[in-house]
């Protein structure tokens, strides 16, 4: 590890102080011997330190995911010891089944589904269309529009939400009601308040544009020349070329639109309408036992993370990718 | 990049000025046309989304408006700026928004930028130990909130496992004690997100070239002078961005604390966004919260403003 990562970067201050002292005064006499038992030393320790690290973080899920199987007295028993963090006692899916029983959970959980899909897929054709013009068209005043979307990225989301829950109120809205078509008023505890404001983002045309700027625009000149239009230059040649942009955008979109929390907690009041969320709280507050709340949770937090370790690359890259830009 | 492109610019200009072939107009209006129905849809829903309500921010602060009221709004002049002077729950969450940022910042940074460190190595494992430090990231606050709130209970996991190791212990209650409440919640939110800004110090890591430690080795430079004189410096742009994402995360501390504490014990805990949104939703005052998130945005700005200059100045 010492020929990449400095090794005195150490988890905590102990490898520091040890690598130091183990060195510094043996450099004299063994120097070669010295150092590299130091270093021997100071690696046992980083990965000591990574190991209890790892543990740190993955700890309080696994106690999660275990006592979702056990009933609040065998929660509570286990609590002082290494059995919190087991499946072992009193094991069943009955928080599980409790779950299904007390609220319309398969309901809830194809809202989110169904809100997470539309928004990610609507949003990938939106802001990569928007990059595609800004990146391979010529056009007066693009470089002022490019500018004005990137401008937008500093207004964090939580100063504009409550005028927007006005806005969105006073927004003309369309009721299907039998064969009736209806115009309301408002767009208060409907879907497409969940699913619209979100669909445009700045950060995904800034993606997709930095990507679209780095493919070759001799390909959209060969095309051209074949007769091909705009339109089946951006279906055709650049989005097939942009798979890793493409994968980014769809994570940096599904992530938040699953975890959303604030938006539909001010837009959303009935239950049919509710995303996982929002139903976690509500199912909170019904008083059930912590086992039940903990299976809730894994429910919700289980296909994510089987999601996640199986895209773990592209995942942990394209957060990477994101922050390097920015 | 910008060379490369702006070379390959030329050539379709000359191709465009040329007649076009087989009935594919390809004029400079044609181009801009195009240009301009695909650039549309996302242009629109960003201003009905972002820009109005942007705007409204700085309108309705200036009124009464309500949520749900049977009379228009009416123009008040600054008194929502003046109520909020004389609300002591505002600068209890002015105060607590501060504090929380005041402190995640900086821990939050260095304890990621200590995790990078750690998994930077070309070692077996490594990929194992950055997906773990991940999987807090993946999982939503709100299940998290609801987590940690079992944890801290005074019946929880954190009080079993402290009177486990220290057997004559008092139990706390973590949440419903006004000197801890807010202590607890920064630990909890630094636990979830320090692993995002973990893989970003690590891409910053990744882009110093390998030469830059081979020369520091032939100096002498090991152990903290490696840090200090090779890496520290060529992290700039990522520290920059680190610095500036956290610190608008922190600002808009509000799900922790919603799902949690509501604020409590005695607005111990309560923050900006949280009021806003309390006095917005709840209250339906859309007026006075809309002040309110006028002064949270501009507390974001300055902030923010601040760190931008600072970390210029130092380049």
């Amino acid at each position: 590890m010492a020929t990449v990562t400095p090794p005195h970067a150490g988890p905590s201050p102990s490898p520091t102080a040890d690598d130091r002292a183990a060195t510094a005064p043996h450099a004299a006499p063994t120097a070669r011997t010295g150092r590299q038992a130091g270093r021997r030393r100071a690696a046992w320790l980083t990965q000591t330190g990574r190991v209890l690290l790892g543990l740190v973080f993955v700890g309080p899920l696994l106690f999660l995911f275990v006592s979702s199987l056990k009933p609040d007295l065998q929660i509570f028993k286990d609590l002082g010891s290494w059995r919190a963090f087991l499946p072992v006692g009193d094991i069943s899916l009955d928080n599980y089944t409790a779950v299904f029983d007390r609220v319309p959970f398969a309901r809830l959980l194809l809202n989110s589904i169904g809100i997470s899909a539309v928004t990610v897929a609507l949003g990938l054709v939106i802001n990569s269309l928007a990059a595609f013009g800004l990146a391979r068209l010529r056009w007066r005043g693009k470089q002022l529009v490019l500018t004005a979307i990137i401008a937008t990225l500093i207004v964090p989301f939580e100063t504009l939400a409550l005028p927007l829950v006005w806005w969105v109120n006073k927004l003309p809205n369309l009721r299907a009601e039998g064969f009736h078509l209806e115009l309301t008023q408002g767009w208060l505890d409907t879907y497409q308040v969940q699913v619209v404001p979100f669909l445009a983002n700045a950060f995904s045309i800034y993606l997709f544009y930095q990507y679209f700027t780095s493919i070759p625009t001799e390909l959209d000149e060969a095309a051209r020349m074949d007769g091909a239009g705009w339109f089946r230059i951006y279906r055709r040649v650049v989005m097939p070329l942009s798979g890793p942009a493409i994968a980014t955008v769809a994570i940096l979109t599904f992530l938040p639109a699953w975890n959303s929390y604030l938006w539909p907690l001010m837009v959303v009041q009935s239950e049919e309408l509710r995303p996982v969320m929002i139903g976690i709280q509500y199912f909170f507050q019904l008083n059930v036992s912590w086992g039940q709340i903990m299976a809730y949770a894994s429910m919700i937090t289980l296909p994510v993370l089987a999601l996640f370790l199986a895209f773990q690359k592209a995942f942990i890259g394209s957060i990477a990718s994101s922050g390097v830009k920015g | 990049m910008a060379l490369a492109t702006g070379a390959a610019r030329l050539r379709p200009r000359s191709t465009a000025r040329r007649p076009s072939r087989g009935g594919v107009r390809t004029s400079r209006g044609h181009e801009a046309r195009t240009a301009a129905w695909m650039v549309a849809p996302a242009a629109t829903l960003l201003v009905v989304f972002l820009v109005v309500p942007v705007v409204l921010a700085f309108v309705l602060a200036f009124t009464n408006a309500r949520l749900i009221s049977p009379r228009p709004a009416s123009f008040v002049g600054l008194h929502n700026f003046t109520t909020l002077w004389g609300d002591p729950v505002f600068w209890a969450s002015l105060r607590n928004t501060v504090v929380f940022a005041a402190v995640v910042v900086p821990v939050q940074a260095g304890l990621a930028l200590v995790l990078a460190l750690l998994v930077n190595a070309k070692v077996r494992g490594t990929n194992i130990f950055r997906t773990l430090y991940f999987v807090p990231v993946v999982t939503s606050m709100v299940v998290v909130s609801l987590l940690w709130r079992f944890l801290y209970q005074e019946d929880g996991l954190l009080n079993a496992m402290i009177a486990v190791v220290h057997p004559s212990y008092q139990p706390i209650d973590w949440l419903n004690d006004t000197r801890t409440a807010l202590p607890a919640i920064i630990l909890m939110s630094i636990w979830q997100a320090v692993g995002f800004h973990m893989i970003i110090w690590l891409s910053g890591l990744q882009t110093i070239p390998g030469e830059l430690y081979e020369a520091g080795d032939l100096d002498g430079a090991t152990g903290w002078k490696r840090f200090r004189y090779i890496t520290w410096p060529c992290l700039a742009a990522t520290r920059t961005f680190i610095l500036i994402t956290i610190t608008i995360a922190a600002l808009s501390l509000f799900t922790q604390i919603n799902v949690m504490t509501q604020g409590g014990p005695l607005d111990s805990t309560t923050t900006v966004v949280y009021m806003a949104v309390r006095t917005g939703y709840q209250q339906l005052a859309t007026g006075y919260a809309s002040a309110i998130s006028l002064v949270f945005f501009v507390l974001v700005l300055v902030v923010s403003g601040v760190q931008r200059f600072l970390t210029r100045d130092k380049d």
